[in-house]
């Protein structure tokens, strides 16, 4: 999914604070399941919002939206109806959903509740770590399934480095290094054949090197 | 009035001090003795997170508390309200209250955060 953690309360507000009247978006999808942006942030958000803005005696009028996804058309063209009877919308969906919104609602401004994270996993409950960068070319089946590219903090490709000590990386004692991980695993896997065959040169032209990525699928349209 | 503690989340807790109350008070059954488990475990997290954003939006996070009692300790749960009570009348009304009333003027935002 994709993580995010919620803004500041000061910093939404600052925001906020040119607008009495605005929309505060959720949507059902990844930031739900992170309890990041959900229906129940909404309106957490939303009762913090006016309570901190009418304590300040400048009241703001809310109104609580979940759209099912942020990242889809069908769904953002839920808001449009009502979408220019507010000042603004916040939008606690991801980057993604959250640019979505500001490229379909071209007169309305779009701040952003939280701060969009990275594609990962609930390693346990309020505990989310980072497993893929979309690098477009995955590799996955040579490495045991785990991710050279995330979980390595240099993204290497040929082993672990000398900054590796007893299975940690060294650049946080927090994590674990990502080769050491990966040969531990082929090992199990009685794949280790895997680490020594030879592999061209990783091309990144499918990374975020090449600038923004669009998908086209001629099937599907 | 709910039945279980679990069933509480934060949106709720705040709900209330939107409506006008001065605190609230949480009370659920004792610990470990939960009948659906951890509804009162999980009510005492969500207690924990309006009072860190009372605490933020400076309406003041002693105006909320959670107690643990048994349905069989009726002197206790007086003794709680009292006691809750009593220190919500000594904090006075809450923010929200005195800017409705009138009685202070608003806050600056940079204030009330």
């Amino acid at each position: 999914m994709i993580t995010g953690t919620p803004k500041p309360i000061e910093e939404i507000l600052e925001m906020v604070e040119p607008y009495d009247n605005i929309i505060l978006a959720g949507c059902h999808g990844c930031v739900t399941v992170c309890r990041v942006g959900g229906e129940k942030e909404v309106q957490v958000l939303a009762s913090t919002l006016r309570l901190a803005r009418e304590a300040s005696g400048k009241t703001i009028k809310i109104r609580e939206v979940s759209l099912e996804r942020q990242c889809d058309p069908e769904y953002v063209e839920q808001m449009r109806p009502y979408v220019n009877d507010y000042q603004a919308v916040l939008s606690i969906a991801c980057g993604a959903g959250i640019q979505f919104l500001a490229e379909k609602f071209t007169t309305t401004p779009l701040l952003p509740g939280i701060n969009t994270g990275f594609l990962g996993v609930t390693e346990r409950q309020g505990e989310w770590a980072e497993r893929c960068q979309g690098c477009g070319d995955c590799v996955l089946h040579l490495t045991g399934g785990i991710c050279p590219v995330t979980r390595c903090a240099k993204s290497l490709f040929h082993g672990p480095c000398g900054g590796s000590v007893q299975g940690i990386c060294e650049v946080d004692k927090s994590i674990k290094c990502g080769w050491q991980l990966i040969i531990d695993r082929l090992k199990d896997l009685n794949q280790m054949d895997n680490y020594t065959k030879f592999k061209p040169f990783k091309g990144w032209s499918s990374a975020r090197d090449g600038g923004p990525r669009r998908i086209i699928r001629e099937d599907m349209i | 009035m709910l039945p279980c503690t679990g069933r509480i989340d934060e949106s709720l807790l705040l709900k209330a001090f939107e409506n006008g109350a001065d605190g609230v008070m949480v009370v659920g059954c004792l610990e470990g003795d939960c009948h659906y488990v951890s509804g009162n475990i999980r009510a005492r997290a969500r207690v924990k997170r309006v009072y860190g954003i009372l605490d933020t939006i400076k309406i003041g996070p002693d105006r909320i508390r959670m107690y643990n009692l048994s349905a069989g300790e009726g002197s206790k749960f007086a003794a709680y309200a009292n006691e809750f009570v009593d220190r919500v009348r000594e904090l006075g009304p809450s923010p929200i209250n005195l800017v409705r009333s009138g009685q202070v003027h608003a806050v600056s935002q940079k204030e009330a955060t």
